[in-house]
């Protein structure tokens, strides 16, 4: 008989618990590397990291989760999430408990996240700031030139 | 108290548009102090050709008893040497005690306003902002009507004409209903439509100047650039299509007025400037004493 088990079972299969670090648990589906990339998480991070992408889910159909060992995220860098993958929750986690637990908020302002994808904005030159969005009802809109950002967000991410 | 700077029209709300407009008028009556910037130094930076905004700011802050300086072409600043914008600011907020520039990059006098340690003000940045040109279109607008619920025609390149998306931002400010006539493909940017239809302003698209040209109240005229053209013959077909005659005006309402930011080329037919409609000069006028309200309102 082969044993196919619950999906929890098989979530613990795919990805291990961690002793320290921050599990960002129902991100959209299929949003996972993006999460990863909004974070700044590159080849060169020296701690472990878990993706799980398209995990079966009670209330969502199918989800993502990641694991970052050895890591808790800040407040900013959690609220960066929320842009692309609202429901997401995030579990601070101490020797194997969860010490915090937390939504995701979605920021005012984002700030050296996304770039401008106006060609002839200033902060796509050399000049010494970071992009900078307000992120609006309508959009994520340039601090600068203005330019309203209403779909494809992740491949303005820097 | 923080430096006052003027980057966007966006930046005012409807009371502080007609404050200074009031000022402008006072000051177009004479009615002003002539030493009230004495001693004060404006820095003219300007990094595209312009006459007529560069020398109304010279003008209006030597009238007000202060002095300009500039950098002279841009060839021979210190930019062409690779200096970043930023730093160029820092530096020249140490020379004068306030600010204007015009820059290719859009975004570029909200960044100058960021380094600046004075006030800045935007004399036009690429395809964004104008506010000193917005200030004065709606200045002369008001010396032949009140602002409110009125018909308004922007004609010509609304993509990126940064005069027509400035003006149309301070007209949703006032109930006014827009009308626009542009060729395929240099129509009104999509995000600014919708923020206008989002303020509740009512915009409708025309096919012609002649179907709209008895029911609206100003005409707002924009020049086409021919480089937006594929070639010359497309640009002399649609320019003709857009040419503003006397014959054309013979439909309008009486009190109808044309305003043109200029520089004009083939625009509007030298004919009509004899005629009562034509604004444009008047509003090229009004540049210096909606430009000293807003100076006087920076720097004292």
């Amino acid at each position: 008989m082969t044993h196919t088990g619950t999906a929890d079972e098989n979530e613990r299969l795919l990805i291990r618990r961690i002793r320290n670090g921050t599990v960002i648990d129902h991100i959209d589906g299929g949003e996972a590397l993006n999460v990863v990339k909004i974070l700044g998480i590159t080849g060169t991070t020296q701690e472990a990291l878990s993706i799980a992408t398209n995990v079966p889910s009670r209330d969502m159909g199918r989800k993502d989760i990641v694991k970052l060992t050895n890591r808790e995220l800040s407040k900013e860098e959690v609220d960066r999430i929320a842009l692309i993958s609202p429901h997401a929750t995030i579990n601070i986690i101490r020797n194997f408990k969860v010490c915090e637990k937390k939504g995701v908020e979605i920021p005012n302002l984002i700030q050296g996240l996304v770039r401008c994808p106006n060609p002839g904005c200033i902060s796509n030159t050399n000049e010494p700031i970071q992009s900078k969005f307000r992120v609006l009802p309508t959009g994520l809109h340039c601090h600068y030139c203005d330019w309203v950002i209403t779909k494809d967000l992740t491949s303005y991410i820097i | 108290m923080a430096t006052r700077h003027i980057i966007s029209i966006g930046d005012f709300n409807r009371s502080e548009i007609d404050r200074l407009l009031d000022h402008a008028r006072q000051i177009d009556s004479k009615k002003y102090d002539r030493n009230a910037l004495n001693g004060k130094i404006l820095a003219a930076l300007f990094f595209e050709p312009s006459t007529r905004t560069r020398m109304s700011f010279e003008s209006a802050i030597a009238r007000l008893g202060g002095t300009s300086l500039s950098v002279g072409s841009v060839d021979a600043c210190s930019m062409a040497k690779g200096e970043t914008l930023a730093d160029t600011i820092r530096v020249v907020s140490g020379y004068a005690d306030a600010i204007v520039i015009r820059h290719p990059k859009e975004g570029a006098a909200r960044l100058a306003a960021e380094f600046a340690t004075v006030p800045v003000i935007n004399a036009g940045d690429g395809a964004g902002q104008h506010p000193s040109q917005t200030l004065l279109d709606l200045y002369t607008i008001r010396q032949s009507m009140p602002i409110d619920k009125i018909d308004v025609a922007l004609i010509g390149d609304l993509r990126y004409g940064r005069t027509a998306h400035s003006l149309a931002s301070a007209l949703s400010l006032y109930n006014a209903r827009l009308h626009t006539l542009s060729p395929t493909g240099l129509e009104l940017p999509d995000t600014l439509v919708n923020e206008l239809t989002s303020k509740g302003m009512e915009i409708v698209n025309h096919d012609s100047i002649e179907e709209m040209i008895g029911t609206i109240d100003v005409l707002y005229v924009t020049r086409m650039q021919r480089e937006r053209f594929p070639d010359s013959a497309s640009y002399f077909n649609v320019a003709s299509s857009y040419r503003i005659t006397p014959e054309l005006l013979s439909g309008a309402k009486e009190h109808l007025i044309v305003l043109h930011p200029l520089p004009r080329v083939d625009e509007i037919d030298p004919r009509v400037d004899e005629s009562p409609h034509a604004r444009y000069f008047e509003q090229s006028k009004n540049g210096v004493p909606v430009r000293m309200a807003m100076l006087m309102d920076v720097m004292q």
